[in-house]
């Protein structure tokens, strides 16, 4: 792969149980780029971002960060080298207030972290966790939530931000939103790769795609080739390239 | 309407400290024994909170520390050793026992992690009975002394009281200050979902192994009260009925709320001795009550009673009145 790629995958197997997912999967993700993995449900994209974030055990193959072999390292391990992962769904914790929430983004942090100074930074970036600071965290809306999520995982500067499916559950304008968070976050650096259904509108904002079929790469290619691809349109049949409502 | 819930709160904390403060006058000496043995089964209780109710993992063998804290004051004080030491030495020793009974925790969860625990405290209890030289078996270990601070004895009821009262007030300090610290919030993320936790970067290993070490280290202590408090003790009370009976206080104040091991140890500790008027029936309607509690506010009392103070004001915040995925308690701020 490339040499300017800040996370490679190289034949990676893994699975649940028995039942292996991923069948070899290769792919790069390019330094300081938005990447999009689209690909049909099931198709093992949560599973590889898992894989990648040492959540799932790879059964053979490797994983690379940054030059480095990271394969199977446990996620405490994963955030102090500089990678964040913000699951699918919901994934704050909903007992604790905001403030809390967003503290637990710094849980890997060295001892001598400015917490204080980048909770202030976190809540000047994202107002609405300013003032919702001191309520508990279920009782943010949905896009809120997601902010909250992405604050959190940008609490200790990661290099790169694995993200699955943001935009599910939000409406139009939030995802735009949430668009417009993830290019800013490129522009100050961060690797973001994020998992998209809503390939068409994913694609649009990223500078690469990954598609994903049975556990293998089957494209890689920059994202407005793949948007202009037949093969894709047939790949997503009644599936996610459906026309965005405009 | 949040204030007025706080505003209730610190009202019937206060209320209750008074009564704490006076009751020894109201009482005649059985009723401060009863009182006394309130106090000791608490800060077991608010071990057994942590490790449960905040930390999210299943102990029976609470009881197995309070023994084993009481074992080591009585053994060792009856040999010439100060309370002091004692007492110390119980509380670290289940610390260490307590961090160790965590590991099987890493591995198995829920109904698999309390028959482990239920096995050790089985186990516990047989080398109470069974290992003579060292406990006196059945035969139990006699004339324990009470202890003095500062020159003063507090071998009588009364002075002893308030002993354990201030045992009580300085543990509750230090159980609130750790809750309301980053520890606190780690264990309730653990507890609430382990994976996302773990995602972070919460070292979910060392807090459960805390949780347990912690929740152990209050069942030494309390056991080591408890030993100065009967002054005799034999392996009965150490079975695991107790630890059922702690896990019973714990949940039916409300598991994971600061005050449900106070409130629970009142159901648990005062309220048979009031029901035994009743006479032989006290115990059967006292099961009957646990289970109409149970039936009507699985979240115990205090969650019961944060469900009729919280305003059902949530609506405002969208079309999903969401509750957790889990009965897990809603709190508020305190
Ligand atoms: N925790 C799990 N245990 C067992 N099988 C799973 C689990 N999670 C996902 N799978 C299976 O793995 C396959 C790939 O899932 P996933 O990676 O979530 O797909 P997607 O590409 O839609 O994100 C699916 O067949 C799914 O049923
Ligand atoms: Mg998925």
């Amino acid at each position: 792969m490339a040499t300017d790629d800040i996370l490679t995958l190289e034949d990676v197997v893994g699975g649940y149980g028995k039942q292996t997912i991923l069948n070899g999967l290769s792919f790069g993700v390019r330094r300081g780029a938005i990447t999009t993995v689209i690909g049909p449900n099931g198709a093992g994209k949560s599973t590889a971002f898992k894989a990648v974030f040492g959540i799932l055990a790879v059964k053979a193959g490797r994983i690379l960060f940054d030059g480095q072999e990271i394969t199977n390292r446990p996620p405490r391990q994963l955030i102090a080298d500089g990678i964040c992962y913000v699951p699918q769904g919901r994934n704050i914790f909903s007992e604790l207030s905001v403030a809390h929430n967003l503290e637990l983004g710094a849980a890997a942090a060295p001892p001598d972290f400015p917490l204080k100074q980048r909770m202030e930074a976190a809540m000047d970036r994202f107002p609405v966790l300013r003032k919702k600071a001191g309520q508990q965290a279920s009782t943010l809306s949905g896009g809120e939530q997601k902010m909250l999520e992405i604050a959190r995982g940008l609490m200790l500067d990661p290099k790169l931000m694995l993200i699955d499916e943001p935009s599910i559950g939000l409406s139009p304008i939030l995802v735009g939103e949430l668009f417009d968070l993830l290019r800013d976050m490129r522009s100050r650096g961060i690797t973001v790769l994020m998992i998209e259904q809503n390939a068409k509108r994913a694609l649009e904002n990223s500078d690469y795609g990954v598609v994903l079929e049975l556990g293998r790469t089957r494209i890689q290619d920059r994202a407005e080739k793949i948007l202009a691809d037949p093969r894709i349109a047939q790949l997503f049949l009644g599936g996610g390239l459906e026309p965005a409502p405009a | 309407m949040m204030v007025s819930k706080k505003t209730l709160a610190v009202a019937a904390m206060a209320l209750s400290v008074v009564f704490l403060l006076v009751a020894p006058f109201l009482f005649k000496p059985y009723g401060v024994f009863i009182l006394s043995t309130w106090v000791v089964m608490t800060i077991a209780a608010i071990g057994l909170n942590l490790t449960l109710g905040y930390a999210g993992q299943v102990s029976l063998a609470q009881a197995a520390f309070v023994g084993i804290g009481s074992y080591i004051t009585a053994y060792l004080t009856t040999r010439g050793w100060p309370f002091w030491s004692t007492y110390m030495l119980a509380g670290t020793s289940c610390f260490i026992v307590g961090w160790l009974l965590g590991y099987p925790a890493l591995r198995v969860q829920h109904h698999y992690l309390a028959f482990v625990t239920l096995a050790f405290n089985t186990l516990v209890y047989l080398i109470f009975r069974n290992e003579e030289w060292l406990t006196r078996g059945i035969y139990g270990i006699m004339n324990i002394p009470r202890p003095e601070v500062l020159g003063w004895s507090m071998a009588k009821p009364i002075p002893f009281y308030y002993f354990l009262l201030a045992h009580l007030a300085l543990i509750s300090a230090a159980t609130w200050a750790l809750i309301q610290s980053p520890w606190g919030r780690a264990f309730i993320a653990v507890r609430e979902n382990p994976i996302r936790a773990l995602s972070l970067g919460v070292d979910t290993r060392r807090y459960t192994l805390m949780a347990f070490a912690l929740g152990a280290g209050l069942g030494g202590i309390s056991g080591s009260l408890y030993a100065a408090l009967v002054q005799f003790i034999d392996p009965t009370p150490f079975a695991l009925g107790l630890s059922l009976n702690l896990l019973l206080m714990v949940i039916v104040g409300g598991s994971g709320y600061f005050f449900g091991p106070f409130l629970g140890a009142v159901v648990a500790v005062l309220l048979p001795e009031w029901l035994r008027f009743a006479q032989g029936y006290y115990l059967m309607g006292y099961a009957a009550l646990v289970m109409l509690l149970m039936i009507f506010c699985p979240t115990g009392l205090l969650g019961f009673a944060d469900r009729l103070l919280t305003p059902k004001a949530k609506s405002d915040s969208g079309p999903n009145p969401v509750l957790p995925d889990s009965a897990a308690p809603q709190k508020a701020a305190g």
